[in-house]
């Protein structure tokens, strides 16, 4: 009892931790960087935000890492030096998404209103004003567009997938590395292929069939890569069980390895989409552009989301900017809507 | 006690046999079939683009790369009268740009891997990953309008102040004081735009570092710095320059995003921070809108000298990749 009593009273140390007359130092460097840096823009040719937040990190990490190899030596001068560095690296990656929501919610909200999700822009020039007008076009378009390519790609990429993981047949590798070349292939090259295949041969015009091809293209290599690490994550068990009760690889996959991967595979499907909801270049020679609502996918131009924003970024006019700005505020919330399901059919555990 | 007289009936013998039964067959020959479409699909896209853009390779040989002038001429009627077509400074600029693009996008790239691999704690760990997963997915026509109306003005700030400071290098020359739609600042759009791919590859490889050795080098007394030195950096530089690859490939054949910010003209411009670019991608939008149907045989043309040009790129980065995951094991 004595013992236990007299370890009560102390307390335990932890050498490792900084001292409060270290954290007292650090934030005074840190103090003194801003000041500094405040100095730099005053008499240098570095101005803006942008030119005090570089020199300001710039100057604490010299200070701050010439204080540590004074006290503690090289090793530990650079270990600090590091510690700084990944921390601005990720600041860095961080600041462009940041501007970029920033920026589009704040330019994008203006432009909407109700019938903006319902209206068209046939009778609509680029000046008038913002509450004319709408994408409701753009939006079916879209729609019209990804469904297509939907169709065509999922059979495909999952049956890829299955090749990769259920056969692994003699091509297994060689087929690994062409999926992957396809996922790199620019999307401006997949619509010149459709342009060079079919439109300028058979159809001599645009519609939105011919969009959904080349949309099937690309997205067709996302769905293969996703669904193949979903189909891996299935215990082989369940695969060895099916097959010892006397079913033919044909009912084990079917009937057992996909509904075991049904939300992987789900998510796959769904970050094939956001991957293809706002490509721009194929579609801009393909579907046409179009400012009224066209039903028919297989002829006559179709608008899309990404025309939409581009045409009205290209037009120039002040109510025409704003249009693309709230077209984009609509496409972001639509991939941040699909990241969001993909995300909670991801997180589901597999087998479940 | 009487014996029961029992009958076994012995049923007939079952045929034992290895051959796959016809629903399998079926099975194997349509995901066989699914799998190779994507060879189909690779061999179609070349087979067209060279099929369409034949003539240009015929009559332009090989100064289709060589020299940088795009001309075309036409009587009344609207008959090609003469053309030259030849993507040199299209294919020095795309390059020129990627380049830039992967040597601003991977250190930072890199520090924000080991960041979430080694330091970040727990609950910020897992919103930082969904957050730059989702700039992955973000649409290439979302970037472009950033880029113009947001990136430009201070990329052409960093541009100035470069050309001020260092103008003496050949690179960041600038006689003409035009700062505006550079190389640069398409590679600075371009590394935000590759930045979340690199990132995610990197912090796979590193997360792939093997366990029992970075508690050996901390066990040794090593800071987290000389264990990242010695344990992580070797194992997965490899990983990592695939990720670069990767990353260049995808800058290469960005298009929308590039030509919103990139000034485009038919001359070799090594000076960075100049307005005149060239990119092969861009070259086709924006030559395709007033295109009559021989220059867009041109555009074929390029389009499968890019195509070419990412494929190899992809092939380098896959090798690289694939020989970084036989080391790791």
């Amino acid at each position: 009892m004595t013992t236990t009593n007299s370890y009560q009273g102390i307390k335990p140390q932890r050498p490792w931790q900084a001292s409060t007359k270290d954290k007292a130092i650090t934030v005074g460097i840190f103090l003194f960087s801003i000041a500094f840096a405040y100095g730099v823009v005053l008499v240098s040719g570095l101005n803006g935000k942008l030119g005090m937040f570089a020199s300001f990190v710039f100057i604490f990490v010299a200070i701050n890492s010439g204080r540590s190899y004074l006290q503690f030596g090289s090793a530990l001068a650079k270990d600090s030096l590091v510690n700084i560095l990944v921390a601005v690296g990720t600041f860095l990656t961080l600041i462009p998404i940041v501007s970029i929501l920033f920026e589009v919610f704040s330019k994008g909200y203006k432009g909407l209103y109700l019938g903006f999700f319902t209206r068209d822009m046939s009778l609509n020039s680029p000046n008038d004003p913002l509450n004319t007008g709408g994408l409701g076009h753009a939006i079916l378009g879209t729609l019209i567009l990804v469904s297509i390519a939907l169709v065509i790609s999922v059979p495909i990429g999952i049956l890829t997938a299955l090749y990769l993981t259920e056969i692994k047949g003699n091509f297994t590798r060689p087929i690994r590395f062409l999926v992957q070349a396809m996922s790199g292939v620019p999307s401006i090259v997949a619509g010149l292929f459709i342009l060079s295949a079919i439109l300028y041969p058979i159809t001599k015009n645009n519609s939105a069939i011919l969009g959904s091809l080349a949309l099937a293209i690309l997205m067709i290599p996302t769905v293969a890569r996703t669904a193949e690490e979903v189909l891996n994550l299935i215990p082989n068990d369940l695969r060895e069980a099916g097959v010892a009760l006397g079913g033919t690889q044909w009912r084990t996959v079917a009937m057992i390895v996909v509904p075991a991967a049904k939300s992987g595979l789900i998510t796959a499907v769904i970050l094939g989409v956001a991957r293809i909801a706002g490509e721009t270049a194929p579609i801009l020679l393909l579907a046409g552009g179009g400012d009224r609502y066209n039903y028919n996918p297989l002829s006559g131009p179709m608008g899309s989301l990404p025309h939409f924003i581009w045409n009205s970024f290209k037009n120039g006019t002040p109510e025409s900017i704003a249009r693309a700005w709230s077209g984009l505020l609509v496409l972001l919330v639509i991939v941040f809507v699909l990241f969001a399901i993909a995300r909670f059919f991801g997180n589901r555990k597999v087998g479940k | 006690m009487s014996t029961t007289e029992t009958t076994y009936v012995i049923p007939e013998k079952r045929e034992l046999t290895t051959k796959p039964r016809f629903s399998d067959k079926v099975f194997r020959g349509v995901v066989t079939g699914g799998g190779l479409s994507s060879l189909l699909i690779l061999g179609l896209i070349f087979g067209f683009l060279l099929y369409q853009g034949f003539d240009i390779f015929k009559s332009q040989g090989l100064g289709f790369i060589t020299t940088s002038r795009w001309d075309i001429t036409y009587d009344e009627a609207g008959n090609v009268l003469t053309s030259d077509f030849g993507l040199a400074a299209m294919l020095i600029g795309t390059i020129l740009c990627s380049f830039i693009a992967v040597l601003i996008a991977v250190p930072i790239s890199v520090a924000s891997a080991l960041y979430l691999s080694f330091y970040a704690p727990e609950w910020l760990k897992k919103p930082m990953v969904t957050i730059i997963d989702l700039m992955a997915a973000f649409p290439s026509i979302l970037f472009g309008i950033w880029a113009y109306f947001i990136l430009m003005p201070s990329g052409a700030y960093w541009a100035k102040l470069l050309n001020k400071y260092l103008g003496f290098l050949p690179f960041f020359k600038n006689e003409q004081r035009f700062f505006d739609s550079s190389p640069f600042i398409a590679a600075l759009i371009l590394a935000v735009m590759i930045i979340p791919i690199v990132t995610s590859i990197s912090r796979e490889v590193f997360a792939q570092a093997p366990l029992d050795r970075i508690q050996a080098a901390y066990a040794l007394g090593a800071t987290r710095w000389a264990m990242i030195r010695a344990v992580v950096i070797p194992h997965g530089r490899n990983g990592v320059i695939g990720g670069a690859m990767l990353g260049l490939g995808r800058a290469m054949g960005e298009t929308v995003a590039v030509y919103t910010v990139l000034n485009i003209v038919f001359a070799i411009n090594w000076q960075v921070l100049f307005g005149v670019g060239g990119n092969v991608a861009s070259l086709i939008l924006l030559k395709f809108a007033e295109a009559n149907a021989y220059e867009v045989k041109g555009l074929m043309a390029a389009g499968l000298v890019l195509f070419v040009l990412t494929l190899i790129v992809n092939f380098a980065s896959d090798l690289l990749i694939r020989s970084f995951g036989a080391k790791g094991k």
